[in-house]
């Protein structure tokens, strides 16, 4: 019990993390899953959604800043997708996976020349930035609201993708390519879709995350980036349930491991596990198992 | 063409080429942008073209290039610092732990070494992961190798997150040249010899390499280790070019360059590595330099030009190359002595009804 006391901070900062961690992966598996890219853009969007709201909040009220960058965070998703992947859809992988790579090369010198290199300060967004009491831990009422938020979000992800018409046609897309392009399904709107969906749920979680951390700077999406998506292969790609458990369980840990004082060990423990899972199941916790064609 | 008669134009290229960088030495002054950008560009020629092998050759997808560096610098300036200087470099550690200090060479190879048996070590399991999975592991592995680094417990060894200063550098362009060259030398035999062809037939299809009698796995074990000792041995130079060592250089972001430099020299390309490897510093380090600072013509401020913009713009370039020109500058294809002789007389055997080849 005291040690439950003592770590309790830790590990509400754990479950926070872990859950905008999540809404981050869901982007990654759901790319992964239909398009088997790993979008190496997707952490810098996360970026950019953050710069964006930092430049709004000085010039309009939040409550107008904020939808607009829902909105914006989208249609940068979209047009990543559009100018950078599409044009290499009959193209090998690697030339796709450096493509990613080149976008967020060019986000981070975008973000660097517009910033100048400082670290923008993030604006405290009324209620959810205030301090509340759990347990006797203070926090930021976010660290509370996240979970909770990042759960509705995947429900009614998960609600979207089993009910509806373009849910049914990404499963389809995500088990055959090929095929669902035979069975007319317009396989570039679905493409579309899936980014819409992904930079929503990422800039969700970069109002989430900045809240906590306040700083933004050109680079700061890298490593959320990486780790969601280790969380992504944990869960198995390309399923969603599995992202999000993966992410709380990798929130979690990592704020455990600063809890005792190991701050150097907290990334490296995440790449870590992710070459421990590689090895003994490559699938992840609930992946499909990927059968190798001749 | 004779073979003979190739190899001594070839050798009598590269002594013109020291013989010029040795009379531009003692021309220019040498604080010339011009050695800036050779130095650099012959360091990075070195870890693109073992990046190359890696990725264009074996095709293994791995991003842990800049791990490997890290490894080959710290280890180079670890055992050069010389002795009576380690108390003031590791000021914060009693003077660390390590209190002899060993010739540059000796340091240059063991910095390919560490960085192999790490390389080994960690190909161990990583290798049996297929393309996007062996890229985010390695570049997992580079992550965590800069964690250990920057490790205060480490700091006797490794400085902990302070400069590692005060080792021997290398004032003349002509060093880092012959260092590069022979290393690359190196890499090219091994991809003429029948390890190479092997490599390539993994690259092009797995399973019917293995079919054809190719052991996978010692194969991309040898290409792996081999890659990485010459990483190590380009961050070793790094070292020397820059003169002090820190962890937080060696980022993802720096691996993303050099992947960039292979891109856009060409993926299975060595020449295209290293022509690419001076264009991408050349470019970067000087020629855009212009853009960066702000610029009137007449009495009209041009827009937008202010520092960063000269990263924007080349990265537009770099996706453009990325987008359109796919095969990057040299494709798959080598810049030789007899391909440009062919060149030149393809038309007289095409008269002759004779085929062309490159």
């Amino acid at each position: 019990m005291e040690w439950f006391s003592k770590n309790l901070p830790y590990l509400l900062a754990g479950v926070s993390v872990g859950g905008q961690y999540a809404l981050i992966a869901i982007g990654y598996t759901m790319v992964y899953g239909i398009l088997r890219l790993i979008n190496f853009a997707h952490g810098d969007i996360f970026m950019v959604a953050g710069l964006m709201m930092v430049y709004l909040s000085a010039s309009v009220p939040v409550y107008i800043a904020i939808p607009i960058v829902l909105v914006a965070t989208v249609i940068l998703g979209f047009l990543v997708e559009r100018a950078a992947y599409k044009p290499l859809r009959q193209a090998p992988r690697m030339s796709i996976m450096i493509s990613a790579i080149g976008v967020s090369y060019l986000l981070q010198n975008l973000a660097l020349y517009i910033t100048g290199g400082l670290s923008q300060q993030y604006p405290p967004i009324p209620w959810i930035s205030d301090v509340v009491n759990v347990f006797g831990a203070s926090t930021k009422r976010v660290t509370v609201i996240t979970p909770f938020l990042t759960i509705i979000l995947v429900i009614v992800l998960v609600a979207l993708i089993k009910y509806t018409k373009i849910g049914m046609a990404m499963r389809a897309a995500s088990k055959d390519f090929e095929t669902s392009q035979l069975m007319g399904i317009k396989i570039n709107s679905v493409i579309s879709m899936t980014f819409i969906i992904g930079s929503f749920l990422a800039a969700v979680g970069s109002l989430l995350f900045f809240t906590n951390y306040t700083g933004v700077t050109p680079t700061v999406g890298a490593m959320p980036g990486l780790k969601a998506f280790v969380a992504a292969v944990f869960g198995g790609i390309g399923s969603i349930p599995g992202a999000v458990i993966g992410a709380f369980i990798i929130g979690i840990c990592e704020n455990i491991i600063k809890g005792m004082g190991w701050t150097t060990f907290s990334d490296a423990f995440t790449f870590a596990l992710l070459i421990v899972i590689l090895i003994f199941k490559p699938t992840g916790l609930f992946g499909e198992k990927a059968t190798d064609k001749v | 063409m004779t073979k003979k008669k190739e190899t001594i134009i070839n050798v009598s290229l590269i002594v013109a080429l020291l013989v010029v960088l040795y009379v531009m030495e003692h021309t220019i002054p040498s604080t010339a942008m011009i050695f800036t950008v050779l130095k650099k560009g012959a360091i990075y020629a070195l870890v693109a073209v073992s990046m190359n092998l890696l990725n264009g050759f074996t095709g293994l997808f791995s991003l842990g290039q800049a791990g490997f560096m890290l490894l080959g610098a710290y280890t180079y300036g670890i055992l050069t610092i010389p002795a009576e200087q380690r108390e003031f470099v590791y000021m914060y550690y009693d003077g660390g732990i390590i209190h002899f200090s060993v010739p540059v060479v000796v340091a240059l190879v063991a910095a390919g070494i560490v960085a192999a048996a790490f390389a080994y070590l960690i190909g161990l399991p990583v290798l049996r992961l297929k393309s996007d999975y062996l890229a985010i592991a390695t570049l997992g592995f580079a992550e965590i190798i800069r964690a250990i680094f920057q490790w205060d417990k480490l700091g006797p060894v490794t400085n902990g997150s302070n400069l590692l200063k005060s080792y021997p550098t290398f004032k003349s362009v002509l060093f880092p040249f012959i260092v590069s060259g022979i290393c690359i030398a190196v890499i090219v035999m091994l991809i003429n010899s029948t390890y190479g062809r092997a490599f390539k037939a993994i690259r092009d299809d797995e399973v019917a390499a293995e079919a054809m009698g190719i052991n996978l796995a010692h194969h991309k074990r040898i290409a792996f280790v081999v890659s990485s000792f010459f990483a190590g041995i380009s961050g070793a130079l790094l070292a020397m070019y820059q003169t002090t060592i820190q962890a937080s250089m060696f980022k993802s972001a720096m691996t993303y360059e050099i992947l960039l430099i292979v891109v856009i020299g060409g993926i299975g390309s060595v020449t295209g590595s290293c022509l690419s490897s001076f264009l991408f510093i050349i470019l970067s380090e000087w020629l855009l330099r212009f853009l960066d600072s702000d610029m009137y013509i007449g009495d009209f401020h041009v827009p937008l030009l202010r520092a960063g913009f000269r990263k924007v713009v080349f990265s537009v370039i770099i996706m453009i190359i990325v987008l359109f020109f796919r095969k990057g500058i040299m494709g798959t294809k080598e810049f030789s002595v007899r391909g440009i002789y062919n060149f030149f007389t393809r038309k007289k055997k095409a008269a002759k009804g004779g085929d062309s080849n490159d």
